[in-house]
């Protein structure tokens, strides 16, 4: 009776020649579910059906997914923030190659992950003890290094679509300025010439979509603002 | 057969969480051809989830902290079956491992004099428990599992590491002397089958906690590298050593940090009584996690339970302030407001004791080689064959670990696992090659499922397991319903060895890894059941009616299950570090 309608992509690349949505119906008791619940079920039904997940509570970043036409993860996103007329679409990530149904293939998005040299810099031999850095310095790195790389935000992107191999993205601009913006880091020339083209940064439109789907809560578009700041301070 | 690809390296690490990272950058450093083989992208690897600290004297809370102090917390926490050597070893070791960590950029938060932070945490003491409440646990805010996490991951990126990432470890490969030379793997994205010979095999595969309906372990944790291990012959120690962690939410399962009652909430029962008071009059909420998850199921036992069914209890933060709470642990208040709908600022949070931590583990000694026993009853190393972090017993954990203490075990066993397989590959290895049949007996299991025909399906199979395993081999275990826990397990084995894998694909085929799960959710199972049967008494987390007390005389010992004959043997504890006197067994309170 009350069952929940749910639309699925489906592809798998030995038996179909193009993907498609299929329909699902799933019986949630009533219950507030999170979609991954709903994902479980849905397997239960279908053993073949392909979705990435493992942490469960929002921190591992696998179960980013396309949830009636908005980014974020399965897991922490209960049925009643999406589901609209008892009906529930999920879609693979926009913009990402399918491996199959709603798993894609990450490759791009860590490319430009790595591209950034997520890792700090510090050639200085390093001390018996921690480097010492005041709370103050360490603040600058709270809304930036809780990433979890799920890739919600640069799969929302259009300057990401239209230049997946050239615009570093949201996910790797955030942690670009991460390491930009921490006190121990001693590579900050080196990191902004990389970033000093047309496209690695200068892609961004400030849609802002990052900021309206991450899950974290994190704001891409401020720190490409603060990267581009010091970019041109360099170039003055 | 003759078909099948191979790869060869000097290590292979099966694992891509906290400690196999760690091992990895030190092979990594050192030019040696490593691989991590990871069957989820690293930074999903369950470490992530590791919330309040890193527990190590580092001596920035308190510049008079001890490492002795904390080698003292941990075998007293341990309840005396933590190994004395290797419990001295991660303590003292740990300062410079911590250090590493901060140098490759972990965020961790800070004093206000630039040092690390660090906060209380359960089961911690100055001066050898004479001088009080301890606060030895680093942290990275709430978030330290995945700041360590990803440091770590990109270190390694840092250092070129090679990983084959979305690949699941199928079983081991062992030559016709019993060395462990490798390993059959799959690359999910393709379901291609790969023999993967290497010199040293380290088992970084973290714990198995979704053998529990209830636990607060990512659905990935299924004791891969424990059912590789013991389908290949070798013996598990401990296992019947599991930590029910007090705060999982009602519910949900998810955790709810200890750090919270460091940073000063406690737990009340209906009445809003604080009743942690009457059982561990000193320590309180800070005392040791078996301790505390006992004392709630008494509450809820004798009545005082939160909520309609009266069956868990309440964390109360509000008292802490907004400003406490977002500082010190934002994390938590996501995960109550998303999980238990409350605001912890406002409302206490409903929580209930859950499976959380796996103390057993693959026996090995502190450079992470795993161990065997003679007929003698002596030691003897596996050869080719290495652990780390949860999948390991070194053991540093003995019946109960306390927190914090698996972060800091995962990087210094990662880092010392790495380090001797380093120069050992430098006095250089050769075992002989395994022959075909040796690599067909590997590929036994993935065959057998991708012929199955018919028969049970997996979900079902692995929701009784589950059910079994709460019921008869939950906070509390007696005789009766342990002996009909291990019955219905012989009797789901044979089904899950009948059962059916309906989708014989290759392109990501979720299915059949759930299906190679679920024979290692199986393994881990039985050697705990059996393990918990046989060990009569109560000690750490291992809690019997039937046998209440402690029995240092015939159980001061580690367990020993041997999978061929399911038999439980015992082996000796270390109680002989190297630069401190040991620590006598006294009795344990807090």
């Amino acid at each position: 009776m009350s069952k929940l309608q749910v639309s699925l992509y489906r592809y798998n690349p030995e038996t179909d020649s193009a993907p498609y949505m299929q329909e699902f119906q799933v019986d949630t008791q009533g219950r507030d579910l999170m979609v991954l619940d709903v994902l479980h079920l849905a397997k239960e039904q279908d053993n073949g059906l392909a979705y990435r997940r493992s942490c469960r509570e929002g921190v591992c970043g696998s179960d980013g997914m396309n949830m009636n036409g908005k980014n974020g993860l399965a897991c922490i996103t209960p049925l009643s923030e999406v589901v609209k007329g008892n009906k529930l679409t999920l879609r693979p990530l926009p913009g990402l190659p399918v491996i199959r149904d709603l798993v894609v293939d990450m490759g791009l998005f860590y490319q430009q992950y790595e591209r950034i040299q997520p890792y700090l810099q510090n050639d200085e031999p390093a001390p018996a003890i921690e480097r010492l850095q005041s709370p103050e310095e360490r603040d600058k790195l709270d809304g930036l290094y809780e990433c979890i790389l799920c890739a919600c935000c640069s799969t929302a992107c259009p300057s990401f679509w239209w230049n997946p191999d050239k615009f570093v993205g949201p996910a790797g601009l955030l942690q670009s300025y991460r390491f930009l913006a921490d006190s121990r880091d001693m590579a900050t020339s080196e990191r902004l010439a990389e970033l000093e083209d047309p496209f690695s940064v200068f892609r961004c439109r400030g849609i802002m979509n990052c900021v309206a789907v991450c899950p974290k809560g994190l704001n891409p578009t401020r720190a490409i603002g603060k990267i581009r700041e010091m970019l041109l301070a360099n170039a003055t | 057969m003759s078909t099948m690809r191979s790869l060869s390296f000097d290590a292979i690490i099966i694992g891509g969480g906290g400690a196999g990272l760690r091992a990895a950058l030190e092979l990594a450093k050192s030019g040696k051809k490593t691989a991590v083989l990871s069957k989820v992208f690293p930074t999903r690897s369950h470490t992530v989830s590791a919330q309040g600290g890193i527990t190590c004297a580092i001596a920035s809370a308190d510049p008079n902290d001890d490492w002795r102090w904390h080698m003292y917390d941990t075998v007293k926490g341990g309840d005396y079956i933590a190994d004395q050597d290797a419990s001295e070893y991660m303590c003292s070791e740990g300062p410079k491992a911590v250090f590493e960590l901060e140098h490759m950029g972990l965020p961790f938060s800070r004093f206000d004099n630039g040092r690390i932070y660090q906060r209380p945490f359960g089961g911690q003491s100055k001066d050898f428990g004479k001088g009080g409440q301890a606060a030895r646990t680093c942290a990275a805010a709430d978030r330290t599992g995945h700041a360590l996490l990803h440091t770590l991951y990109q270190n390694n990126l840092k250092n070129n590491t090679t990983f084959l990432n979305e690949w699941y470890a199928v079983d081991l490969v062992k030559n016709a002397n019993g060395d462990v030379v490798g390993c059959i793997a799959m690359d999910i994205e393709t379901g291609e089958v790969v023999h993967v010979k290497s010199k040293a095999t380290v088992m970084a595969t973290g714990g198995a906690g979704r053998i529990f309906a209830s636990t607060t372990n990512a659905l990935i944790n299924t004791g891969d590298g424990i059912g590789m291990a013991l389908r290949a012959g070798f013996p598990m120690q401990d296992m019947e050593m599991w930590q029910f962690h007090p705060t999982g939410i009602y519910g949900a399962g998810t955790l709810v940090t200890e750090g919270c009652r460091g940073e000063g909430g406690y737990l009340v029962n209906k009445d809003g009584e604080r009743f942690m008071e009457r059982y561990a009059p000193n320590a309180k909420d800070l005392a040791g996690r078996d301790v505390v998850a006992r004392s709630m199921v008494m509450e809820i036992l004798e009545g005082r339970g939160c909520g309609e069914k009266a069956d868990h209890v309440f964390l109360k933060l509000d008292h802490l302030g907004e400003d406490v709470l977002g500082k010190r642990l934002p994390g938590i208040v996501e995960l109550s407001k998303t999980f238990a709908h409350v605001d912890p600022a406002k409302e206490p949070i409903p929580v209930v004791p859950t499976c959380h931590y796996m103390m057993g583990g693959i026996p090995t000694n502190v450079h992470g080689q795993a161990i065997m026993q003679k007929p003698d009853g002596s030691d003897q190393i596996v050869n080719g064959l290495f652990a780390c972090g949860e999948a390991a017993c070194v053991s540093v954990h003995g019946a109960n670990r306390l927190g914090g203490n698996s972060l800091l075990d995962l990087v210094v066993f990662g880092r010392a696992a790495g380090m001797f397989i380093e120069s050992a590959l430098n006095e250089g290895i050769e075992y002989l090659d395994a022959s075909e049949s040796d690599v067909a007996a590997a590929m036994q299991r993935i065959t057998r499922w991708n012929e199955s025909e018919g028969g049970e399906t997996v979900p079902d199979l692995k929701r009784e397991l589950q059910d079994i395993m709460q019921t008869s081999f939950g906070v509390f275990r007696e005789e009766e319903n342990m002996v009909e826990g291990v019955k219905r397990l012989e009797e789901l084995r044979e089904r899950i060895a009948n059962a059916y894998l309906p989708d014989k694909s290759n392109t990501f085929n979720t299915a059949r890894v759930e299906a190679l799960e679920l024979d290692n959710l199986m393994e881990v199972a039985e050697a705990t059941a059996i393990a918990a049967l046989e060990r009569k008494e109560s000690r750490g987390a291992h809690s019997r009616y039937d046998y209440p007390d402690r029995d240092d005389v015939n159980w001061l010992k580690h367990s020993l299950y041997f999978p061929a004959e399911k038999r439980l043997g015992k082996r000796d504890v270390n109680f002989a570090p190297k630069t401190v006197d040991m620590f006598e067994p006294k009795v344990r309170t807090y």
